[in-house]
């Protein structure tokens, strides 16, 4: 039998905008509650074959990793012994505010997720793992599991709000009771997470889109986006534009389509970061916004012309450098070179001329418990190429005229 | 079967034993860590990827099949 023929036509008509996940957002502000939840979206349909829908929707994680949805949850529903099921809502990147604004806005959406995919696989109990700052997001999230009638046991657990406290084994340790810093896999989470349980951990956004697949079904799903990337996605916009924020767009989406729909530029952007502090820079505003060209978790930012790029991404570098959880001698202390390095490029102070700098972030690459020190390197690398000109210049002159203008945050006050 | 030498970059402390005792397939970075081939080792050379296995004082190195890798 096959997916198709055992659903039920949805009582409820589709959201069919590009809004999805931020179809129900209240122009007041307030969260979305139960009540109004299942009058906009209807109640959560029992699914039996949810794995095989997620698995046709193609949906992938949209946390940073971009993994394939339906095989994380066929990979835990394989497993012997009861799984748990984790939210990861540690949204630890600071550019980053996706998952939080969905929390607020429409937390039954993200619960619906969480909840559709505990009864799909034989979990009686959901964690949602939220960094100890979100205090606001804490009691929000409390009020709406109150509300809630089904059987499951919902736990918010607080963990630290570290940058690697949202990587899927510093997330396990942290709520084991211990430092929120990456094991050595394996064990993945699937096969030994919470309590020794096969566990799924799943991003925030991600169990958003699976509570509206498990209702409208994989076709309505890949009605939007690209046939390779099919969906919608929620995108964290901050920068030279006129209205920053969070946005949802079609997955495949023109970068200059987003900042037109966030009002248009304030200034002349030099390049735009995408993908976050992992991610890449780029000149392209007709880059189509996807995984494949580093979407990542979905953070974009647009730098002012007139900001300095080079000092700007020496203070990411070294915020890296200091997140790096420290347990692995290539992060550790790769990482910090790193730093040093393209602050001293940034304060015309070198004269390595950034070939050395290349050469390090390559050899970190792989040689971590995680991918923190890939993402750094990652993030890096791109610095010295896109703003290769402005290295130059930095070596020849001392600088480029340009500030640091703070445009890319590095903490909770930024 | 055909194995890899991978490192545990957790344990490992940056001793530097394995680049001494297999520098085939293992160099050292700047700041003494090993840099291991993740290529398979051939089975000429695998009596010493087994020694420097045995050696390494944090035991942080492993001989394992060449495909248990799954992400």
């Amino acid at each position: 039998m096959t997916a198709q023929a055992t659903r039920v036509r949805p009582r409820i008509a589709p959201p069919d905008g590009v809004a999805r996940l931020l179809a129900a957002v209240r122009g007041d502000g307030r969260s979305v509650s139960l009540a109004e939840h299942h009058a906009i979206n209807g109640p959560l349909p029992v699914e039996r074959d949810l794995i095989e829908l997620v698995e046709a929707s193609r949906l992938r994680g949209r946390g940073g990793g971009s993994f394939p949805t339906g095989q994380k949850l066929r990979a835990v529903a394989s497993q012997r012994g009861r799984p748990v099921v984790v939210v990861n809502a540690a949204e630890g990147e600071p550019a980053s505010k996706k998952d939080k604004a969905l929390l607020h806005h429409v937390p039954h959406l993200v619960l619906d997720g969480a909840a559709a995919a505990a009864a799909v696989l034989g979990a009686d109990s959901v964690v949602v793992a939220l960094g100890g700052r979100a205090r606001a997001e804490h009691s929000g999230l409390a009020r709406a599991i109150a509300e809630r009638r089904d059987r499951l046991r919902w736990r918010i657990a607080p963990i630290s709000d570290a940058f690697v406290a949202g990587e899927e084994t510093a997330l396990i340790a942290a709520l084991a009771g211990r430092a929120a810093k990456p094991t050595t896999k394996p064990p993945y989470p699937f096969e030994s997470g919470v309590g020794g349980a096969p566990t799924l951990v799943q991003n925030v956004e991600t169990l958003a889109h699976l509570a509206l697949i498990a209702r409208f079904g994989p076709e309505w799903f890949r009605s939007l986006g690209t046939e390779a990337e099919p969906g919608t996605a929620l995108v964290t916009l901050s920068g030279a534009v006129a209205r920053p924020g969070v946005y949802e767009i079609e997955l495949g989406t023109r970068l200059s389509e987003l900042v037109a729909q966030a009002g248009g530029a304030t200034e002349p952007s030099e390049a735009f970061l995408v993908g976050g502090y992992f991610g890449a820079w780029t000149r392209d505003a007709d880059l189509h916004l996807n995984s494949a060209n580093g979407l990542g978790a979905g953070v974009v930012v647009a730098l002012p012309a007139r900001s300095c790029a080079l000092r700007e991404s020496a203070r990411v570098a070294r915020f890296l450098a200091a997140e790096s959880a420290g347990q692995c001698g290539p992060c550790v202390h790769g990482l910090q070179a790193l730093a040093d390095g393209l602050d001293r490029l940034a304060h015309g102070r070198a004269g390595d001329r950034g070939s050395q700098l290349e050469r390090w972030a390559s050899e970190v690459v792989g040689r971590g418990a995680c991918r923190h020190p890939d993402g750094a390197a990652n993030f890096v690398t791109s610095t010295l190429s896109v703003f290769a000109d402005e290295v130059a210049r930095h070596v020849r002159h001392g600088g480029c005229g340009g500030t640091d203008r703070g445009i890319l945050p590095v903490g909770a006050d930024a | 079967m055909s194995k890899s030498l991978r490192v545990d970059p957790i344990a490992c402390d940056g001793h530097g034993l394995c680049a001494e005792l297999f520098p085939e397939w293992v160099r050292l970075d700047d700041w003494g860590f090993p840099i291991v081939d993740p290529r398979p080792v051939p089975a000429s050379l695998e009596g010493h990827a087994q020694r420097a296995v045995k050696e390494c004082p944090a035991v942080a190195l492993r001989l394992i099949a060449a495909r248990s890798r799954i992400a």
